[in-house]
């Protein structure tokens, strides 16, 4: 295998279909931007679920003495110690909960809610004796939530049990919506990006089927026959991962670190080590998918 | 050296076989000529020596190998050992003289420095000697051929396949072909020509094969053409 020749058959088999090569690296390069930024997608849902469901608990509200007239389980006013004490003594002694159960008093409660609104006109709207007392019940297995809710929420003295998951799960519903809307237009383009490779290659094997006549005649092997074709595929293929690879890192760098982290800061956003994992799969991918689709292509379009 | 079995060949959606019950020896070092109007199973004759197609009955021994049980990836080792010359030449038009000829030695992977050795000595053989680096267009046709002859046979094949090579020249530059082929045959080489050049085939007395519509129907050491077209 001499691979000066090979590389020279391989320069003039791009440059001759230069328009082609063109349109198979713009094509690659978007879908395999698409896969991608798919898979980082993914990866931020996850950290973000990760980030998220380590701090929500399922909240077991009481009474406070203003709610009297509002719950069916308020009758009696304030939850009285004992109604407490006996919820804490059951919740420590299943299984699921992981101890130790963190008891919220209204007035922490109430810091907190300064915490979060600062000095907002909101903030003075409200005073300690408004906000309820409330266990935050953490749980080993976040998706068990509905144990503790049909435990305790009838019981006498409890307000309400409030799964926190709840107020996140739309947003990550929505991003994985988004993620497979990515991967969808991801296949279709990765479609035509296979279209237009095999086209390529019969463009390609018909300019030079006298070459390859008489290069069959004199006996050379077919994988010698075929594999300028591949390679050229599998370069221009690689050329379209690189680009994919720009935008991926371009995107992570506009898009995420400039953009997004500026605006919303109670995200935690992907690093630079998710990204460093993405792009050798793309590359992988850029490489070797045209490679087997110019394979297949030459089958049908060069006899060898 | 090739050896034909009662052959057959159907090409698929034909009723009318291209080949019927062919069976023939041709040894070591022979000259033939094989003769037949068009359609009388010539190329087939020469598809089924270079294994581009498969015999429907019968076998094909070329080079001592039963080329039905020969698996698709020892087909170009096969092949390294036939030359083969066609009508049209085959030349690639933007290599010179010297790289047409390199091309058939660097396509089976012969090492630099053995093609720098052998083209010049090839093309010399054959008449040629510096103009490695004319292009094809700037050849006559008779010179076409003989580079086309010159890479069939820088491999030194036991086997050249002659596919009416002087189909396209004048009466003239055709016997300079044929003197050439005769000069190949002499050093060893077998040589199969399909022609429908009368004059040569009467000139050479060489062996003579006849094919009409697909059955060998004359096999004369020494022949004619022998029949009118």
């Amino acid at each position: 295998m001499r691979a000066q020749f090979v590389l020279s058959e391989i320069g003039v088999g791009l440059r001759r279909n230069l328009t082609m090569t063109f349109a198979v690296i713009v094509s690659v390069a978007l879908s395999l931007g698409l896969f991608g930024a798919s898979l980082l997608m993914r990866d931020q849902v996850s950290t973000m679920k990760g980030y998220w469901y380590d701090k929500v608990n399922v909240s077991i509200f009481f009474c406070n003495k203003n709610d009297a007239a509002a719950g069916t389980n308020c009758a009696k006013g304030a939850a009285t110690q004992q109604q407490k004490d006996d919820i804490k003594a059951e919740l420590n002694r299943l299984p699921i909960v992981q101890k130790p159960v963190q008891y919220e008093s209204s007035d922490q409660a109430y810091k907190h809610y300064k915490e979060q609104f600062g000095d907002t006109p909101v903030a003075g709207l409200v005073t300690p004796d408004q906000l309820p007392e409330s266990f935050r019940v953490k749980l080993k297995d976040p998706t068990k939530y509905s144990v503790i809710k049909s435990a305790f929420s009838e019981r006498p003295g409890v307000q309400e049990v409030q799964d926190q998951r709840d107020t996140v799960e739309p947003l990550f519903n929505l991003l994985n919506g988004m993620n497979i809307a990515a991967l969808c237009v991801m296949g279709l383009m990765l479609v035509v990006a296979l279209m237009l490779i095999v086209n390529t290659v019969r463009v390609s094997a018909f300019s030079r089927r006298r070459e390859t006549g008489i290069m069959r005649l004199v006996g050379a092997s077919s994988f010698y026959i075929q594999m300028p074709f591949i390679l050229e595929a599998a370069i221009a293929g690689l050329l379209g991962a690189a680009f994919a690879c720009v935008l991926i890192v371009g995107g992570k760098y506009i898009l995420v670190n400039n953009w997004l982290a500026e605006k919303i800061q109670v995200i935690n956003f992907i690093g630079w080590d998710s990204v460093a994992a993405v792009l050798p799969l793309v590359l992988l991918i850029g490489l070797l998918m045209p490679a087997l689709a110019a394979f297949f292509a030459l089958r049908k379009y060069l006899k060898v | 050296m090739i050896r034909f079995d009662n052959v057959s060949k159907t090409y698929p959606k034909q009723n009318r076989p291209a080949l019927r019950d062919v069976s023939l020896e041709i040894e070591r070092g022979e000259f033939v000529f094989l003769v037949g109007s068009s359609g009388s199973g010539k190329s087939t004759f020469l598809r089924l020596l270079l294994r581009e197609e498969r015999a429907s009955h019968g076998h094909v021994h070329v080079l001592g190998k039963d080329l039905a049980k020969l698996s698709n990836w020892k087909v170009p080792q096969m092949r390294r050992q036939v030359g083969t010359v066609f009508q049209d030449f085959r030349l690639l038009p933007n290599k010179t003289v010297g790289q047409n000829v390199a091309f058939a030695l660097e396509v089976i992977g012969k090492p630099r420095g053995q093609i720098r050795k052998t083209v010049p000595e090839v093309l010399e053989l054959v008449g040629l000697g510096g103009k490695e680096d004319r292009m094809p267009g700037e050849l006559s046709g008779g010179e076409q051929q003989r580079v086309a002859i010159a890479r069939a046979f820088v491999n030194r094949p036991m086997l050249l396949i002659a596919d009416e090579p002087t189909g396209n020249l004048d009466p003239q530059t055709s016997v300079g072909i044929m003197k050439l082929l005769d000069r190949i045959n002499r050093t060893g080489t077998t040589v199969v020509m399909a022609t429908h050049d009368q004059q040569i085939v009467d000139q050479m007395r060489k062996r003579v094969m006849e094919l009409e519509k697909g059955r060998l129907v004359r096999d004369q050491s020494r022949g004619v053409y022998g029949y009118q077209h």
